[in-house]
């Protein structure tokens, strides 16, 4: 878990150009300036990282099942897709 | 200034290939969205899609021409073809070829030759493409076999704003007519893009539905991609009415601007102003309008988006608009789409009623509009407004009257 959580910092830091240091479980994507293509280049990214299918729609953010409220709630959400798969 | 009119229009479209199929399929609220057909790879995300049926190009090309011809300029072709005739012009005689336009809107180009070549060399190993592939693909190959078809010599371009494309094309036709640089010209707009390369394109970008087009509806998820043409005779009014044509409707106002913002997420404020301006532009007053054939793509953002555009410009008018956004039915056609959009407002000013926005279910705060949900309403509707609102910040609203 501790891994795939900062692999999800990670990907979240260098999407908005930021030393992943500084990026917190409890940050708020909004807060981190993360726009709507941002989300879909972040996802993209994690589909690749993970070898994994995120059902996210722009229109629809809870079709995913998936809260993009904090990095922690992505970290969480992307566990259990992982999970899923295993 | 001139004044400007329609004499001609034909159309391809997933609601039908003639301009009557479309009326009759619009006054009906009939959705062609659908599960894609023309891709069968499973792995698929976006699996409906509006597309064109009971399209035969050896019906209308014989089959050594369709080598050179993709898909988008087949649609384009028999869609200027109709619109032509119609008419009644003849680019041919008197020199009319001489002083006529042709200027068509796309947004992509030739995508089904770009990725059935590419599949070929990249995903099959071939060693080499069809010799046509570069003339066949290019962007600007529809209008330029119009004008071959035609014997159309005057200015001849391809404009490309993504979704706004076609409005784009038609407005700067528009406006060489009013004031007087042509005498005639073919305008319109085409888009074929049901490739796996491009629907995987859209897919990423997470802003298809999985179902249906809802615009405006609160449980809307998303765009559904459509294809096709629709094309346009325009003419100097004067001449039309001196040589006995129908006329058809008369384009009255254009306006354009640039959000110079953000790359896809829409403006308000932008889009207001594109409309703003094609008002200003038409001389008419916000209350002059009753029907508005909205850009509606069905996405979060765009509907209520433009929403906020419609009230910003109509003021307590607003609320007297009726507003549909025929992608419902249609799809979206992408550089296409405000051609067949335009057409759609012409049938229905014709025929007297203001096309449904289709698949709605449920009113959303953010918009709060009468969007004339799921039935065609009985309208004598004077004049209308069509927005186009692209990609890249490129809006485009065209204006025009029974």
């Amino acid at each position: 878990m501790a891994g795939l959580e900062s692999d999800v910092i990670e990907i979240i830091a260098k999407q908005v150009n930021r030393d992943p240091a500084t990026v917190k479980r409890d940050d708020r994507l909004a807060d981190l300036d993360i726009q709507s293509l941002d989300v879909a280049e972040i996802i993209f990214a994690i589909e690749e990282k993970f070898d994994i299918e995120v059902p996210y729609n722009a229109n629809d953010t809870s079709a995913a099942g998936i809260n993009f409220d904090t990095v922690g709630d992505v970290a969480d959400g992307i566990a259990k897709l992982v999970a899923k798969k295993k | 200034m001139n004044r400007v009119v329609i004499t001609g229009l034909g159309v391809v479209t997933p609601l039908g290939n003639s301009a009557s199929e479309l009326s009759a399929a619009l006054k009906a609220g009939r959705s062609a969205i659908g599960p894609v057909t023309q891709i069968a790879n499973p792995d698929l995300g976006p699996k409906v899609g509006a597309e064109v049926r009971g399209f035969d190009p050896l019906a209308h090309f014989p089959e050594n021409k369709l080598s050179l011809l993709d898909r988008s300029s087949q649609m384009a072709l028999v869609a200027a073809r109709d619109a032509v005739k119609q008419s009644g012009l003849d680019f041919k005689s008197n020199g009319l070829g001489l002083r006529s336009a042709c200027i068509i809107g796309t947004g992509v180009g030739g995508m089904t030759t770009l990725d059935d070549n590419f599949q070929n060399l990249y995903g099959k190993g071939a060693r080499r493409v069809h010799p046509f592939t570069i003339p066949k693909m290019m962007i600007n190959a529809p209008g330029a076999h119009i004008t071959m078809e035609h014997g159309i010599q005057g200015p001849s371009f391809t404009v490309a704003s993504a979704c706004a494309s076609a409005n784009h094309a038609m407005g700067v036709a528009f406006q060489m007519l009013r004031s007087g640089a042509i005498q005639a010209a073919v305008t319109g707009g085409a888009e074929c893009v049901f490739t796996y390369g491009t629907l995987k394109g859209w897919e990423a970008l997470r802003v298809m539905a999985p179902d249906t087009c809802r615009p405006f509806s609160k449980d809307r998820r998303g765009m559904v991609l459509g294809e096709g043409a629709a094309m346009f005779v325009l003419e100097e009014r004067g001449a039309a009415q001196a040589r006995g044509a129908e006329i058809l409707g008369e384009i009255i106002g254009f306006g354009m601007s640039s959000d110079a913002s953000d790359i896809v997420l829409p403006s308000a404020e932008g889009a207001a102003r594109a409309i703003a301006s094609c008002l200003e532009d038409a001389r008419i007053r916000p209350d002059a309008v009753q029907y508005v054939n909205a850009h509606g793509t069905g996405t979060a953002a765009n509907d209520s988006t433009e929403t906020k555009a419609l009230h910003t410009v109509f003021g307590e008018h607003a609320k007297k608009l009726m507003v549909s956004s025929t992608k419902s039915m249609h799809g979206h056609a992408l550089g296409g789409a405000a051609a067949i959009e335009l057409a759609a407002t012409i049938a229905a000013l014709r025929d007297g009623f203001v096309p449904p926005t289709a698949n709605y279910n449920e009113p959303d705060p953010q918009c709060d509009l009468d969007y004339v949900p799921n039935e065609a309403r009985d309208a004598k509707a004077e004049v209308a407004i069509s927005n186009s609102f692209a990609f890249g910040g490129h809006n485009a609203v065209i204006a025009v009257r029974r």
